[in-house]
Formats: structure tokens, sequence, C-alpha cells
């Protein structure tokens, strides 16, 4: 029995020295830690129950039957962040380079299935040189089988991936389908085809971190959310991110204590508004201060900064915040804009993820470079996005609602559960001066005239008093008493019941 | 005694004199321009009267507006404070002519002493010690170098109706003189309206020292006692005290039977300040010399209510309703010690650059002063007094002055109330926008300061290089390295009750590693004890998630540190200095030694605007070639004129601003080469 035993530390052993240790230093004088280590930061203490040690390839190609290490290049198991359930994966660079075989997607394979089958959702810390060459089409099949257990897992389970490394070619498929990718400045990037190729076909000279770097993907692309400095304070932030996250779609929202009182009255945002209205101030203040503890994870930060995205807590339950930003752009929606919130929107929506949307917007970005790029379908992402979510829908309009911006940000008509205005709130179809410009365009001419009746039209309808006497703003409301407000309107809509009518599944104007 | 009286003035000032006349009965009209419409002194008025625009220009200053308010109203009578048309003889002779009473000095008096070339002649027949100086109107940049030649060097340029350290300059040579001479001038004339200045010698390593002057209509004359404001920055008080620690009781007679001589060569009464600089070089106390009398009530008041426990703003009242004083010298005492620290929205970690903004958050250590009828009750809250006038939501504006509030300790001696300083600065909240509390609370702790040995050159001498925090002690550092990990470890715990866990409730890490700068502390937290590096700290605190600011009790000591979360542990702030904190796990942190330090980007070769303000002037275009420290835009934020200088040589690459471009807190101004 104990020569059992022996052998059995001995293979565990062996699977826990990956690469070996000069390829283990090699890794940590990048300033990378070890596939192993990374699970061990990323989950609580002893957690992590690894499955598939000892699995090795299968290839018999290029002298591939002479090497052969356990665990084939990818740690895989389950765990628990703060007593929670996750899968989670870890691409292994120091076995050949975190190389992608057919058996090494297999073992990916194996724990998505299990987290689709018990609702839990999936981490994946994506370190690897790319496909296992050596392995041909089998490691392109390994790819394809991961990518089609992302898409199916879409929606059911939260998928998160963390790039801590290399991640080129085919393999970035993967993290991009999943619900949220996060980077490491300086050691992690991502892109369909490398510099040399670029270099090759078009002769364009560019970095690894120009192209596809984390400060290019969080700014320009889009294709990732947040950059972190280095791997720990990576898996850290994710730590955090998860508990903001539902289990799976069956799952409510995670609820944990807080000290913080659900009407809290904060006067200083009956003073936010500034008094002149081109004046912008920080819609982060009012988020901040609405949430529990000020406390709040934004995801993009970066990218779109016009329009803010993330999540918080009230009440200690989840919510995720969309709010126009007028320190951006005056908090313009234009075409990144609009996809960054549409995917957001459905993300909670997938998720049992009350929506709080926060309008200040003026309206549509106007001009050639948005026109002809398709601000049409793109804006119209966020239309659809708001209007197909059944999830609680809160809505404060804190200054501007311009035009058809007013519907798309989670307006009545779009199921808003619970609008409210601040008295602040100016809902109509654009400013006066430009909506007395075109309805009297034959009085231009006069300044008087159309200084007058630019007062008229803002007396009319720089208010929310002519919304509210249609029954498209339910409330208007004190701005200090905006979290007593929403904390109440979650209460009550936590028994929300609406159901869009049975379709294969939409057809978002992608 | 009047029924109603009105403010002339707004913030902190104006609700220090509304508090003292509603104890008194009196009713209160505030004043206030557009900037002001939501500011707590017009809330706390019975009436309140809007009287223009927001630049003090068209407002504050404009008298007609005063005057027709105090009739609209039926006020009697209008307090100035301090500042705007507090020291205008127009001011007060209208006010006469309208049957309002002034209450202040008569306008002889302010006539006097307001001009500063005047008051020095008067000054010197009375017999008071003055400094040497030109007596006189300079014509041009020419004459004002052939003064100073005359005086020796360094001398002062001063804008003759200047005050609070607006329109000052010193030249160490010709060279300043003639650089700075015009641009005195017009700050004279844009801030006061008056374009005369004079010049006088600058006295070195000196201390500036004041006494407190009280008359009444009757002829009698008093001194409160001395105030030392010798903390200053470009000649703006921070820090006073009262009483002075170079000052003895000789010389304090001295000094005050003086100040008292000349108040009544021009038939002084109400409340007044002389003024004096004094050689701390001479331990005889003897140097000391006349240098203005502010015909006023002073920002730093306070530290005379406490140590006196006159009510000031009372006694300004009830001598201009004509009551006499109702104490005699003899009964001048001085209880104790007190100190004032002016919170200015300035950043010392930004080179002190001015800084406006919303107050996101405003929480000072107690709540605003209550006038109370407590025997000796200008103590506040356990010697503890803020005078304010902002609240949390609201703005501070380019329009004015830049003080946010004035935090007032009282000790029975000078390090009491210095420790109270420290241990309130550390319980004042204030977000948004930058200030100086951690400066102030540096001050407080320097060892210079708490010995005594002050100088004007003070902040100067001691943070040549700007502020970068107060120095911490390795004890405090180990405090702080306990704080932080109790704090991760109540979060930890906080987070580890979320719902939906697979097994039961999980226990919060015990061992953590804390980073603070590049000293690492190995702290563990058990039930009932906290040990750093091995050793027990004596820690007793609680803390709930979200708290902005916890207070510690380290042995019989409290510490108040504010917290802000980070991704990997905290910034905290406590005295004097901000610590980012790295929290982590003791199983996390042994994988920690692999991340490579990143070096932040070297911002030199860019100009970036230091503060939100108006680009007045560039002097340099693309392809100029700049040498270390020339100069190369002007920014005016708070009506100052800074000049922003390179810090490197080079060549200018690229133009971002023009002037008269508004430009933003970090706007890229220029690049080099």
């Amino acid at each position: 029995m104990s020569a059992n035993i022996a052998e059995l530390e001995r293979r565990r052993a062996a699977a826990k020295m990956g690469g070996g240790q000069k390829r283990i230093d090699a890794q940590h004088a990048k300033g990378k830690l070890t596939a192993r280590e990374r699970v061990e930061v990323l989950l609580d203490e002893d957690s992590f129950e690894e499955y598939d040690m000892y699995v090795e390839h299968n290839c018999v190609d290029f002298g591939m039957s002479e090497q052969h290490i356990p665990g084939d290049g990818v740690v895989t198991g389950s765990g628990t962040i703060n007593g929670r359930l996750v899968f989670v994966f870890s691409q292994d660079f120091t076995v050949y380079g975190g190389a992608l075989s057919e058996r090494h997607a297999q073992k990916i394979c194996k724990i998505m299935d299990m987290a689709m089958k018990v609702g839990a959702p999936v981490i994946g810390l994506n370190d690897s040189g790319g496909a296992r060459i050596q392995e041909g089409v089998a490691s392109l099949a390994g790819y394809a089988e991961v990518f089609q257990r992302n898409v199916n897992a879409s929606g059911v389970i939260p998928q998160l991936s963390v790039i801590m490394g290399p991640c080129a070619g085919g393999a970035v498929y993967s993290p991009a389908m999943t619900d949220f990718i996060f980077m490491v400045k300086d050691s992690s990037f991502m892109f369909v085809t490398g510099p040399d190729v670029v270099k090759t076909v078009t002769n364009e000279v560019v970095t690894q971190e120009e192209l596809g770097g984390a400060v290019t993907h969080t700014t320009k692309t889009s294709v990732a959310d947040i950059a972190f400095e280095n791997d720990i304070e990576a898996l850290m932030s994710v730590r955090d991110f998860f508990d903001y996250l539902p289990l799976s779609n069956k799952e409510e929202v995670p609820e944990r204590p807080t000290a913080d009182p659900w009407d809290r009255a904060e006067e200083s945002l009956d003073t936010i508004i500034p008094a002149n209205a081109n004046q912008p101030y920080d819609m982060h203040e009012v988020i901040r201060k609405v949430l529990d503890e000020g406390d709040f994870f934004e995801v993009q930060p970066g990218h779109a900064s016009n329009i803010i995205c993330g999540f918080g807590r009230v009440e200690g339950r989840t919510v995720g915040i969309v709010a126009n930003q007028p320190m951006v752009l005056a908090g313009v929606l234009d075409i990144n804009s609009s996809k960054k919130a549409a995917r957001f929107v459905r993300f909670c929506d997938c998720f049992n993820i009350p929506i709080l949307t926060f309008v200040d917007v003026p309206g549509f970005l106007p001009g050639t470079a948005q026109e002809h790029n398709g601000i049409i379908k793109h804006g119209a992402k966020l239309l659809f996005a708001y209007a197909e979510a059944t999830v609680p829908k809160i809505t404060v309009i804190t200054r501007k609602a311009y035009g058809g911006a007013y519907d798309v940000m989670s307006s009545k008509h779009l199921r808003g559960d619970l609008n409210y205005a601040w008295p602040t709130a100016e809902i109509a179809v654009m400013g006066a001066k430009g909506a007395v410009e075109i309805i009297f365009r034959k009085d231009i001419g006069d300044p008087d005239k159309i200084a007058a009746l630019t007062k008229e039209y803002e007396d009319r309808f720089a208010n929310p008093f002519v919304a509210a006497s249609k029954g498209f703003i339910d409330e208007v409301i004190y701005p200090h008493s905006t979290r007593r407000r929403i904390a109440l309107g979650l209460r009550k809509l936590r028994n929300k019941e609406l159901e869009n009518p049975w379709k294969k599944h939409d057809n978002i104007p992608l | 005694m009047f029924k109603k009286i009105l403010i002339a003035n707004r913030g902190e000032i104006a609700c220090r004199v509304i508090k003292t006349a509603r104890r008194m009965g009196i009713q209160t009209v505030a004043v206030y321009s557009d900037a002001d419409a939501r500011a707590p002194f017009v809330q706390m008025a019975d009436e309140a009267v809007h009287i223009g625009p927001s630049p003090a220009a068209e407002s504050y200053l404009i008298a007609d507006k005063i005057i027709a308010a105090c009739k609209q109203t039926g006020a009697e009578a209008v307090h100035p404070g301090y500042g705007f048309l507090s020291e205008r003889t127009s001011f007060a002779e209208a006010l006469a002519a309208e049957g309002i009473e002034f209450i202040g000095p008569p306008v002889n008096a302010i006539a006097a002493m307001g001009d500063k070339i005047e008051s020095k002649k008067l000054a010197k027949e009375a017999g008071v010690n003055v400094v040497p100086g030109f007596v006189g109107e300079i014509e041009d940049t020419e004459h004002a170098v052939r003064i100073s030649n005359e005086i020796g060097y360094p001398v002062m340029m001063k804008a003759s109706a200047g005050g609070g350290g607006k329109g000052m300059r010193l030249a160490y040579n010709e060279q300043d003189v003639r650089e700075g001479f015009e641009a005195t001038k017009r700050e004279g004339l844009n801030s006061f309206g008056d374009d005369r200045v004079f010049i006088e010698k600058f006295i070195l390593n000196p201390r500036h020292i004041e006494i407190q002057i009280l008359g009444d209509k009757h002829g009698n004359i008093l001194y409160l006692n001395e105030r030392e404001c010798s903390i200053q920055r470009r000649h703006q008080k921070v820090v006073e005290e009262a009483p002075s620690p170079f000052v003895t009781d000789k010389m304090r007679k001295a000094m005050g039977e003086q100040c008292v001589a000349l108040a009544q060569a021009v038939g002084y009464y109400s409340a007044g300040t002389v003024e004096l600089i004094v050689s701390g070089a001479d331990p005889t106390g003897e140097s000391f010399y006349f240098l203005e009398m502010n015909t006023r009530l002073q920002v730093e008041h306070p530290v005379t209510e406490c140590i006196t426990g006159v009510d000031l703003v009372e006694q300004m009242i009830r001598v201009a309703a004509g009551e006499k004083l109702p104490m005699s010298q003899a009964d001048v005492k001085i209880d104790g010690w007190a100190i004032e620290n002016r919170v200015y929205a300035e950043d010392p970690y930004r080179g002190f650059l001015p800084s406006t903004g919303r107050l996101i958050r405003y929480e000072p250590p107690v709540e605003g002063w209550t006038e109370d009828e407590a025997e000796n009750g200008r103590r506040g809250v356990d010697g503890v007094r803020v005078d304010d006038g902002v609240y949390e939501g609201g703005e501070v504006s380019m329009f004015y002055d830049p003080m946010i509030a004035k935090l007032i300790t009282w000790g029975k001696t000078r390090d009491e109330a210095a420790d109270k300083q420290v241990k309130a600065l550390d319980q004042f909240r204030l977000e948004g926008l930058g200030h100086n509390i951690d400066f102030l609370s540096a001050i407080m702790q320097h060892p210079r300061f708490r010995s005594g040995e002050l100088t004007t050159g003070f902040i100067a001498e001691e943070y040549p290089e700007g502020f970068n925090g107060a120095a911490a002690s390795p004890e405090l550092l180990r405090n702080i390295s306990a704080i932080a990990a109790f704090l991760a470890t109540a979060l930890a715990d906080r987070a580890r009750q979320i719902d939906n866990q697979l097994n039961g409730p999980l226990n919060p890490p015990g061992d953590w590693q804390v980073k603070i700068g590049d000293t690492l502390y190995e702290v563990v937290i058990d039930e009932d004890c906290i040990t750093v590096d091995g050793e027990t700290v004596d820690l007793s605190m609680t803390y709930t998630p979200g708290e902005p600011i916890v207070i510690a009790e380290v042995g019989d000591q409290e510490l108040g540190v504010k917290v802000q979360m980070t991704r990997m542990g905290f910034r905290l702030t406590t005295h004097g200095a901000i610590h980012d904190v790295r929290v982590l796990p003791a199983r996390v942190a042994k994988h920690a030694s692999h991340m490579i330090e990143k070096i932040p980007p070297d911002m030199s070769r860019f100009l970036i605007c230091p503060m939100p303000g108006l680009l007045v002037r560039l002097d340099v275009g693309e392809g100029d070639h700049v040498e270390v420290g020339q100069p190369l835009a002007v920014i005016e934020a708070m009506k100052m004129e800074n000049i922003l200088r390179a810090e490197k040589a080079g060549t200018v690459k690229s133009v971002n601003a023009k002037a008269g471009d508004s430009l933003a807190v970090d706007a890229i101004i220029l690049e080099l080469e």
C-alpha cells in the first residue's frame, strides 16, 4: 500500500513540476507566475481539486513520442472563490509553450462540460504559444471543440478569460466568445496574426504590444475589458469581480452583508448638476454615492468613456450600471459607446442582474465618421439590448435625455420598470436652440425672436414634467433620495416576471 | 442694540458673524452673488439679498448694492468681515451718509491705516519703530530700482492697498525689481483698484507677530495679547497661534502699549490688528517694527478668542452700538494655547497650486462651531473648533479666496494644541479637490515647529523641494501595517459571507504580508492579538467595510486613518502623509517577488498644466530651444499668475494649446524633443 502511495506522490510531484525548474525560472524571470501558482492565487486556499493531472498527448510525429510531460500544458480543475464553486483551466507555458494539443483541448472541454452540467462559471487563464503544430489538424479540432463549448455555455454560465501571456491565431477566438477578458500589461497580447506576418504581408512595422497588447485592447479595440499591472493584481481583481456574478443563468445574483443603510440620503447630489447646462460633472460621483459603500467595479474604463458600465451592489446584491458620462464628449452616444453598453446590458440580462441606468445624453454623435461606419446598426444594438432585457430595469434621468437617445437609454417605452427623473431633467427631442431653429426656420434672421422662442421651448420642455404628465416618467425624485428609491425599487422588482415571445434566438443587428 | 444687521461678506466669516449675532438676538441679513446662491451663510441668515454676478467686482465690492440691500431689509448696521469692503473708507462714509452704522473703526482711522504709506508716517510719529523704506509715490520701474538700491536688498514691493498676501513681491536684486514692479502694480490694480506700490527693506529671518486691539467709542483701548503668524507661504498665512512662543510678558507689554498708543493717535475703536515684524535673532525681543495696521477683524481672530474668552465679533457689534467695553486691560488674561490652521484649496503635492472644484466629500472633524453661552465657549468641541462656510456638494470656485475652513484647537499647552491639530486633521474628510490637510499635519508634527523656532521663512526653509508627505516614523509605519492587515481581514471576512457557498463559512486569512514603500511587514491577525514581524502591537479597532475613516487605538493614542481601497490594498492617509499599502495574504505574497516593478514613464519632456486655469501667455513656439528653468507659459488661476518653467532643456517639438485657452489639470501644453 505504501508503495502505491509513494507512486502517487511521485507522479503528482512530477506533474507539478510542469516543464521543469529551468522553464519555471524563465517564466518567473518574465514576471509571470506558473499555471499552478496562478490557480493558487485565484482560488481559496487549498480549494483546488485538479483533474487530468496525468493526461499526456497522443502525438507520435516529429519526435513527439519521445517527449511526454504529464498534464500536457494545461492545468484544469475546480475550486472555490470566497466559497463559491468555479471551474478553472490554466495554460502552462512551461510545457510545450502552453501549445494546445488534442488532449490539452479535451481537458478544457471536460471541465467546461462539468461546469455546464452543474451550473458554475469557468475561468480560463490563457498563456499559450498557439496550436501544437506537430499535431496538425488534431490541434485545430481541439480549438473548435472548445469554441463550440464556449458558444453553448454563453448565457448559461459566466465565462471569464484572463490573458496572461501570448494568445495568438485561432486561440484568440475562445476568449473572444467569453463574457469578459482581462489582460496583464506588458506580458500578454492577443492577435490573429503577429507582427512578423503583418510585416511580410503588409509591410507594416508594429510591436506585439502595439498590435495587441493590454493597452491596445482595453483602449482602442475594446477586445479586452480591463488591463492589470501584473499577474497577482489581475488574479486578485478577478476574485473581486467574480463576487458580483451569479453562478449561472438559473441562479439569482449573489448577496453579501453590508452595513450601508439602504435609505442613505446624499444631500450633495442635490447640487451636482451645474447651473450651466453646458458644464459637465462626473457621473462616477452619482454612481458611487448610490451604490453600497461607494464601491464600483468598472469595466472597459479606458474605452468609450462617454458611457460608463460596471458592477456595484445595492443592499449587498449585484446590480449592473450603465450611465452616460457628461465629462467625455458630453456623454453622447456613438458607435463605440453603443457597442460597449449593448454587450454589457446583454450580459446583465443573461444572468439576472438588474440594470440601473443613469441618463444624461445629448443625443447621437453626428458626422460622416459615425454614419459611414454604421452608427445606425451599432446604435440599434443598444436599443435592441435594452428592449429585449427582461431583468429589473430602473432608470434615472439626471439631466439631458434628448432625441432618439432618450428612447434608447432604458426608457419607459422599452419596458423600463421604474423610470425616475431628477428635477433637473430635460426630456425633449433636442436642445431648445436647435429645436427652435428648425421649427421657426423662417425667423432665423431675427435673433430677438429666436431668443424668445428658445426661452419658450426651454420653459416648455427643459424639465421632466411634460414627460411625467404623459406617464413616461413614474416620479420626479429628489436627487438625494436616489439610493433609497433604487433600493426600494429593486426590492419591489425582485419577483418580476417577464418573458419575451418564444423564439429560437433573436436577430440583433450585429 | 441693533435689531438687524447686514453682513457684507461671504463664506466662513459671514457664518461666524451670523452665529454671534444670533446669540445676541440680532436678526441677520446676508448678501450673496450668483456663485453663492446655495452657500451655508445664505441659508443661515434670517434674510438674504442677491447682489449680482459671481465676480466680487460685480457684487461684494459694490457699495451701492450693499446699501440698497440694507434699505430693502431695514438693516441698521453692517459688519464687513475681512477683505472686500472692510477697509474702504468710501464704503464706511457711504453708510454713514445713509445713517447706517458701520461695525468697524472710524473712517479716519481706516483712511490713516488703510494706506500703507500714510500709516507708516503715523506710526513713526506715534513713536513706533518702523522698517526702513520709501515713503511716497513711486513713478516707474526706474524709480523703483533707484529706491531699492538705496534701501539695500532684499526689498519688498507691495501694492499700497494690498493685503492677505496679494500684490506683494520680493526682490533680491535689481533684476527682480525690474521684472516684478509692473506686475505688482498690475495686481494691485486688478485686485484692489489701486496701482500704487511701496518698497521697504526686507528683514531676514523675521517673525510675524501681531497685536489684537479692541477699543470702544468712549476712549478705552485695550490690547488682547498677540498672535504669531510666522508660518506663511508666499506671504499668505497658513498657521496662526496665540500666544506666541517668542513673546515674553515684558515684550508683550511693550508691544501692546506701543500699539495702543498708535490706535489712540487715530482715535481708534472696534477691533483692529497691528502687525509687527519681529527679529527672532534678537532674544531681548526689543527688535519689533510696525508693519501695518489692519482696521478690521482678522481671519485668525479665533485664536485670540480661545485664549482670552472674548467674542471679538460680539464686542465689535456692542462697540458699534455705543456700548462700553466690559473689561479693562487687567482683565485680559492668557488661558492656555490656541492654534489655527487654514485649510486651503491648494495642493502641496503639486507645488501648492490652487485647486478649484466640487467638494465631493466634506466632513470636518467636529460640527461647525456653534456659539454657545459657555463662560469661555469659543473653543468648539473639546478644544476643536471649525469655522467654515462650505458644505459637501458645494463648489470652491475660482472667484474667491481659496480658504475652505479654519481648524482651531485649544489646549492647556502649545503641544497639546498641536497634538489636537494632528488628531483633528486625521479626521478631516475632504475629497474632490486638492487641499493642504497633509501639509498642515506635517507642520504640526515638525520638530522645529514644536520647538517654537519660527520665522516667516519656515516653509521655504523646511520644504525647499516642495512637499511629499510628512515623514513617518518606523513605529507609525508598523502601526499602519497592522491597521492595513486588520482592514484586509475584515474585508476578506465579509467577502466570505456571500451566499451560495459550496461548504460552510470560510475563515479569512490571518497571515498577511503588508508592503509600504519598499518595506515588507509580516502581520498576523489572531482572535485577540496582532503581531507585526513577530512583535505584538497594542492595537484595538473596529472596521465596517465602507467606512472612510477608521480610528484605531494604538497604546493610549488614537490614530485616525483615512481609508481608500485600491486593487491590491489601500491608500491610507494619516499624520500628514499618504501611504499606498499593498496587502496580500501570505500565501499569495510568496509569489509577489516575481512581479516586475514597473517604472513610471518620464513625463519631464511634457509641459503639463498643473491646475485648471487660463493659459494667459505662451512664451515659446515649435522649434524653439529652451533651457532648464526658462519660463514657458503663464497659467492664471485663482487670480494668481503662475509661471510654468522648463524642467529640462530641449527643443519644443509640438505645442498643443494657445493663449486664451482654458485648460484642464494635466492637459499637455507642449512637448519637448
